[in-house]
């Protein structure tokens, strides 16, 4: 749903009135899917996050009601998971732009003269999605442990403090979330990337300017298309990320974010309301946060 | 000089033995060329030939395998081309579709530190008469709009040099002519130095002072364009550049004035001075249109070169002239170009006919036409692998 607001800039409906009928037929089962499994769910959502503990009541037992300071409490509690969800999500981000750009950029302009590497090179971005993120992840935490090789090696070279851990730490959460957001990010960068004209990097530095103002003035602008896209594929699943963070893969006590709240008030507490609040605050926060990003990145005209 | 100064005037540009080698092939040979500051020069050739890569070699796209290249006197072979006092105008434009108009103009003095960069690109842009377009991207305008506004993105910043690949390429024919006098009135205004490449050959010879055909990896020779028409030294100039008949021969008699060369038969006489071999088998020619058709066998004259008698194998009316193709036994076919004036003969296909040509029209060439009919059967294995390698020469030209 965070799409729609980066939908709409691209949107420039052409059809002939005559066939709207038509386009309204076809369109039917999609909004079909749409209300059931969409809307419904989302307002279910919304009014299980006003509901009010039901008098007398068992653990977990809750009715209808206007209790809107369901989204008070919540805020209260859990303000530092909002933010670091955003936070972490935001550090992935930047982290796995840092990494995917010069990566998209390598496969899709300097290999373009070898076919064959660019496509070696794109099954290498793929290859990770053909093992489950939830392997990986815990494949990480393994090789990233107390008492693994890579950490016991850094502690034999004083690389790392004697009694300092990886895992459990917020780096570790980060690392995690870029890692598995890299292909998202590389993707959508390699697709604007490898349509890149490049004469128009040649016209800049016939008009004077050194490669880094190149790169700075036309090559950036020219694939904010794809910038756009993969930031948005990486921070939207990032900020709701709870496998990460989580306790039993990279994540402890000290780094938990919203998804991980939202699941232990869910499951655990059975605090239904105050885990529906929550991911009402999640999904309108990055509703705003994407909608002022792509209005603010003015892409409208070159996607 | 500096690329932070504006060119007070065009610098020359000198070409001291540049040669470039791709990976398979090598698309110049060896070049030489002095070009002096002030100058409309046009480098004409077919795709394929190495002007395009001659370009890029000036504007610091491409790096000469041999070679040293002078602008200003200035040796700029081991620069960039962003620190070269020189600016392009491309072929496709190449205007950064994410910037309006006047940022466009304004990028290369922004580059420079040029103050009051703004204004400057609304001069420039008022003289390609497209300063009320300023706040429009490149993408809402025309193709003739699109190429006024890279030219004036390329003369804002007053280079040294400018160079023109093949800008006037996309517009039609009388846009064409409008961008071409414009061309030239602001060539004339500035007076910077204009390097064009075209394969345009009526392009190059209005606009520029100097040509110089260019064909597979060297120039075949440069000078002014009436003096390259009226004195082609070899037969790919003699055909590209307008068109020729060629006849080849031996010489049969040569003294200081001229000489006299058999073509099946007939004898041709060519100025010596306007030939460039005086002895063994040469090829001369003439232009169609200084050939004259007549009805009946003229009476012999020492300062007419005289062939016939000949069919009309095809008469074809163009409005302003007519274009004759006679064929005569021994020699060939020959082309004429007869202005309707009215006066000579009108005459149709079969019609028996001579030709007559002033002596002092005629040319001798340097080299020998390939043997090979024009329309020779070329799908033996050589060939077919020549012509690989010039698609692919094309090809690179291009991109």
């Amino acid at each position: 749903m965070a799409f729609a607001a980066f939908q709409t800039a691209e949107v420039v409906p052409q059809a002939p009135r005559k066939r709207s009928r038509i386009a309204l037929f076809l369109l039917l089962p999609g909004l079909l899917y749409l209300v059931l499994f969409f809307v419904t769910p989302l307002i279910s959502l919304l009014l299980t996050s006003l509901q009010a503990p039901a008098e007398f009541g068992d653990i977990g037992q809750y009715e209808y009601a206007f209790n809107w300071q369901n989204y008070v409490t919540v805020m209260s509690d859990y303000w530092p998971h909002i933010v670091r969800s955003f936070g972490y999500a935001l550090a992935a981000t930047v982290f796995a732009l840092l990494f995917s750009y010069p990566l998209a950029y390598f496969i899709g302009v300097k290999a373009r003269r070898w076919p064959m590497l660019q496509a070696l090179m794109l099954v290498l971005v793929i290859a990770p999605f053909f093992i489950s993120f939830l392997l990986r992840t815990l494949a990480w935490k393994q090789l990233l442990s107390d008492e693994s090789f890579i950490i016991t090696s850094l502690k034999a070279l004083s690389l790392m403090a004697p009694d300092a851990h990886f895992t459990g730490t917020p780096f570790a959460v980060i690392f995690g979330l870029t890692y598995n957001f890299i292909p998202f990010m590389t993707l959508p960068l390699y697709t604007t990337l490898e349509r890149l004209d490049l004469r128009y990097l040649e016209a800049g530095s016939d008009l004077y300017a050194n490669p880094f103002t190149v790169f700075r003035k036309v090559t950036i602008p020219l694939s904010m298309p794809g910038i756009v896209a993969g930031t948005l594929l990486t921070f939207i699943p990032a900020a709701g990320d709870y496998v990460n963070a989580s306790r039993d893969f990279l994540g402890g006590p000290d780094t938990q974010m919203m998804g991980n709240v939202i699941e232990a008030n869910f499951l655990v507490l059975l605090n239904y309301p105050a885990a529906a609040a929550l991911s009402i605050i999640l999904m309108a926060a990055i509703l705003v946060i994407v909608g002022i990003y792509v209005k603010r990145s003015g892409t409208e005209d070159l996607l | 000089m500096s690329v932070r100064e504006f060119a007070e005037r065009g610098a020359d540009l000198e070409l001291v033995g540049i040669q470039k080698r791709f990976p398979g092939f090598t698309a110049i040979e060896e070049l030489d060329l002095t070009i002096p500051a002030g100058s409309f020069f046009a480098l004409l050739g077919p795709s394929g030939c190495g002007k395009t890569t001659t370009l890029r070699l000036v504007a610091g796209l491409e790096e000469p395998t041999n070679g040293r290249i002078l602008i200003g006197g200035r040796d700029v072979t081991g620069t960039k081309a962003h620190e070269r006092p020189v600016n392009t105008v491309f072929q496709s434009y190449a205007l950064f579709p994410h910037m309006s108009v006047l940022e466009n103009v304004a990028f290369g003095l922004k580059r420079r530190r040029i103050g009051d960069a703004l204004g400057r690109a609304h001069e420039a842009l008022r003289l390609v008469e497209l300063d009320h377009l300023a706040q429009r991207r490149p993408a809402q305008l025309s193709g003739g709009q699109q190429q006024r506004v890279a030219l004036a993105r390329a003369i804002v910043n007053r280079p040294a040099l400018l160079l023109l690949d093949e800008p006037l390429g996309a517009l039609d024919l009388k846009l064409r002519r409008q961008m071409q006098l414009e061309l030239k009135t602001i060539q004339e205004e500035v007076g910077l130095t204009f390097l064009h490449v075209t394969h345009d050959q009526e392009e190059a010879m209005t606009m520029a002072d100097t040509v110089a055909v260019m064909n597979k990896g060297a120039i075949e020779q440069m000078g002014a364009p009436a003096e390259l028409y009226e004195l082609p030294r070899t037969s790919f100039v003699a055909n590209f550049l307008g068109q020729s008949n060629l006849f080849t021969g031996d010489v049969s008699g040569a003294t200081d004035a001229a000489i006299t060369v058999d073509i099946g038969g007939a004898r041709v006489v060519v100025p010596t001075a306007r030939a460039q071999r005086h002895q063994g088998r040469v090829t001369v020619g003439v232009r169609p249109e200084k050939v004259t058709l007549l009805r009946e066998a003229p009476a012999e004259a020492s300062e007419h070169n005289t062939l016939g008698p000949g069919r009309v194998i095809d008469a074809s009316f163009s409005g302003v002239s007519t274009q004759y193709i006679v064929s005569v036994p021994g020699v060939g076919t020959v082309t004429v170009f007869a202005q309707n004036t009215g006066a000579g003969p009108v005459v149709g296909e079969g019609a028996e006919v001579w030709i007559s040509w002033p002596v002092e029209h005629g040319f001798g060439l340097d080299d020998v036409p390939e043997t090979e009919g024009r329309f020779a059967a070329d799908d033996d294995t050589t060939s077919i692998a020549a012509q690989r390698r010039e698609a692919l020469v094309a090809e690179l030209e291009e991109g």
